[in-house]
C-alpha cells in the first residue's frame, strides 16, 4: 500500500545548522494497516508525515502509494489521496466559513472545482456524515467554524480528511491539544472511521497507552530512524511498561514522555 | 450640496464600487495586499480611451476588463511561480504598468474624449440620470455575479485560501492557482472601474490610478463599519455602500474648501483611523 524506501531529509544543508531529519527510512504498509509512531522530540516523526505529503522536499529516496510513484508529486496533488490531521485542531478548517462550506471544500477533493453551489443532495450528505460524528453538529451547518470548540473543530477536520475515503490517513498527535474526555472521544472516531472505511492510517502519539492501544503496528522512531517495530503478536502480549521499557533500550526518552506514559 | 454635485458623487462612488470590490477580492478573500492596483486602474482608463476613440466604447470596458485580468495575471505569477513577495510583486507590476500604459496612450499622459460616444450616450434620455442607471445597473450585476461566485466550488476554494492556507493545500486545491484567479479576477474590475471613470470624466490621465489601492482599502473599511454583518452578500453591500459614502466624504471635503490635491491624504488618514482606532482601545483596556 505504502512503501517508503531508502528516504532522507536534510534541513539546512550546508550551513552550520545542517540536520539530518530522516536518515533513510524503510518501511512498508499493508492496505488497512493501523501503525502508531513513538519518538522522542526531534526524533523526525513528524517529518516523516511531512514528507510523506509532500510538504517538505526530500533528499533521498522514494514514497510509491498504492503501487504509483509520488516522490515528486506536488502537495495538493497528494492530499487528493492523502488525508491528513495536525496537533492544532485550528490548522484543518476555515474559521471564517460555514461549516456546510468547509465540508463542501473537503468534498470537492480530487475533483475538478465546478461553477455549482453546494446541492442539497450534498447538503444531505454532510447531514448525514456529521450525525456519525454524535456530537450536535448537523443542526448548525450554517454555523462558522471558528465559533466552534478545539474538539469540534478536530472532529469536523477529522471528517473533512476521510468524507471523501482516502487511501492513506496520517494523524500527526492530532488528539494532544484536546482536553482528556473529547481527545477519547476523538481517538474512538477516528479507529473508527479508520477500520469502517478499511483506510491505512498512521498516527504519531506521546501517549505510551494509546501506542499500545491502537493499531496493528507500532514504530518507534529515534534519530531520524525506526529503531524499532513492534508487530501485532508482540503488541498484544506487551502492557504499558514493557513498551516504556523497549523503548528505553532504543530511543532517547524525554522527561515529558515518560510523565505522559 | 446641490443635486448635480450630488449626482455626481453618486456616479463616482458607484465606479469606485467596482474598485473597491477589486480590492475586497485581493485584500479581504485571499488576504494578500496588492498593489497592482493603481496601475490596473490606469491600465483600465487607457484601455478604454483608446476603444472608445475608435468608437466601441463598450468593447473599451470589456478590453479594461480583460487588461485588468493580465495585469492581476502577471502580480500573481511573480507571487506563485517565482515566490517574489506580495508586496513587491504588486509594487513590480505597477511600475512596469507605467509603460505599458504609455504605450497604450501613444506615449501621451493625457487624452480627452472630447464628444466621443460614450456608454453613456444611449441613456440620453434619462438626463441627468444617464450615468447613474448604466453604473449602477454594471455594479448591480457585479455584485450579483460575485454573490454566486463565491458561493461555488471554486469561490469556497478561493476564500478558503485566504482563511486558512494550509487547510487548502491539504484538501487538494492548488492553492497557486486559486491565488491567480483571484488576483486575475480583483485586478479586471479594477481594470473595469478605471474604463468607466474614464468614460464618465472624458478623460484618461497617466496618473489616475495614483493612490486607488488605498481608496478601495477606505471603501471597504467605511463599509465595513456601518454593515457588519458577514455573510457574504452584505460584505460585498459594504464595499459599495462605503465606496459611496467615501466619495460623499470627498465631495464634502471640497465643498468646505480641501484643495483637490490634499485628497489623498485624506484617503491615507481614512485607512490610518479606522485600523489604528481598534488597536488603540485594546491598548487601553490591557493598561
Amino acid at each position: 500500500m505504502l512503501k517508503v524506501s531508502d528516504l532522507s531529509v536534510v534541513f539546512n544543508e550546508g550551513t552550520i545548522n545542517e540536520k539530518r531529519a530522516l536518515n533513510h527510512v524503510n518501511f512498508e504498509l499493508n492496505e488497512g494497516d493501523f501503525v502508531t509512531i513513538i519518538g522522542s522530540n526531534g526524533a523526525g516523526k513528524s517529518t516523516l508525515f511531512q514528507s510523506i505529503s509532500g510538504a517538505v522536499d526530500i533528499k533521498e529516496g522514494k514514497i510509491e502509494l498504492d503501487g504509483k510513484d509520488i516522490t515528486i508529486d506536488k502537495e495538493y496533488v497528494r492530499s487528493r489521496v492523502i488525508g491528513r490531521l495536525f496537533q492544532d485542531p485550528l490548522k484543518g478548517t476555515a474559521p471564517h466559513m460555514t461549516i456546510e462550506e468547509n465540508l463542501a471544500l473537503s468534498y470537492s477533493r480530487g475533483k475538478h472545482f465546478s461553477l455549482k453551489p453546494v446541492s442539497k443532495k450534498q447538503r444531505q450528505i454532510f447531514i448525514e456524515a456529521l450525525k456519525q460524528l454524535d456530537i450536535g453538529l448537523e443542526d448548525r451547518l450554517t454555523t462558522k467554524v471558528g465559533t466552534l470548540s478545539g474538539g469540534q473543530r478536530q472532529a469536523l477536520t477529522l471528517l473533512m480528511a476521510t468524507i471523501v475515503t482516502p487511501k492513506l490517513l496520517l494523524l500527526d498527535e492530532h488528539t494532544a491539544a484536546l482536553d482528556p474526555a473529547t481527545s477519547q472521544k476523538v481517538m474512538n472516531l477516528s479507529t473508527k472511521i479508520a477500520r469502517e472505511h478499511h483506510i491505512t492510517t498512521m498516527m504519531i502519539t506521546h501517549n505510551m497507552e494509546d501506542a499500545l492501544k491502537y493499531g496493528n503496528r507500532t514504530f518507534i522512531m529515534n534519530n531520524g530512524q525506526i529503531v524499532l517495530e513492534i508487530s501485532a503478536e508482540d503488541k498484544k502480549k506487551m502492557s504499558v511498561e514493557d513498551l516504556v521499557a523497549e523503548f528505553l533500550k532504543v530511543a532517547e526518552a524525554s522527561d515529558e514522555m515518560l510523565l505522559r506514559k | 450640496m446641490n443635486s448635480t454635485v450630488a449626482i455626481g458623487a453618486f456616479e463616482l462612488g458607484g465606479i469606485f464600487a467596482l474598485l473597491a470590490l477589486g480590492c475586497y477580492i485581493s485584500f479581504n478573500v485571499l488576504d494578500i495586499p496588492d498593489l497592482t492596483v493603481d496601475g490596473s486602474f490606469t491600465t483600465g482608463c487607457a484601455v478604454s480611451v483608446i476603444v472608445t476613440t475608435a468608437n466601441y466604447p463598450g468593447l473599451g470596458l470589456v478590453l479594461a476588463f480583460v487588461a485588468g485580468c493580465l495585469a492581476g495575471l502577471m502580480t500573481g505569477l511573480l507571487m506563485t511561480k517565482l515566490k517574489i513577495n506580495e508586496i513587491l510583486s504588486g509594487i513590480l507590476t505597477q511600475t512596469a504598468l507605467y509603460s505599458v500604459n504609455l504605450r497604450i496612450m501613444h506615449q501621451t499622459p493625457n487624452i480627452s474624449l472630447m464628444d466621443q460616444k460614450t456608454v453613456f450616450t444611449g441613456f440620453k434620455g434619462f438626463d441627468p440620470f444617464d450615468k447613474l442607471i448604466v453604473i449602477y445597473a454594471i455594479v448591480i450585476i457585479v455584485v450579483i455575479l460575485m454573490n454566486y461566485f463565491l458561493k461555488t466550488q471554486m469561490g469556497l476554494a478561493l476564500r478558503a485560501c485566504g482563511d486558512n492556507e494550509d487547510m487548502v493545500r491539504a484538501s487538494s486545491i492548488d492553492t497557486d492557482k486559486m491565488k491567480l484567479i483571484g488576483l486575475a479576477l480583483a485586478n479586471g474590475l479594477v481594470g473595469l472601474s478605471g474604463a468607466i471613470y474614464t468614460q464618465q470624466q472624458g478623460y484618461a490621465d497617466i496618473t489616475s490610478g495614483i493612490g486607488m489601492m488605498v481608496i478601495g482599502l477606505a471603501s471597504i473599511i467605511i463599509g465595513q463599519t456601518f454593515i457588519r454583518s458577514t455573510k457574504i452578500i452584505w460584505t460585498l453591500v459594504a464595499a459599495v455602500v462605503g465606496a459611496i459614502i467615501y466619495r460623499f466624504i470627498l465631495t464634502i471635503a471640497i465643498m468646505a474648501g480641501v484643495p483637490s490635491g490634499d485628497l489623498n491624504m485624506l484617503s491615507a488618514a481614512i485607512v490610518i483611523v479606522a485600523i489604528a482606532v481598534p488597536i488603540l482601545k485594546r491598548r487601553k483596556k490591557h493598561a
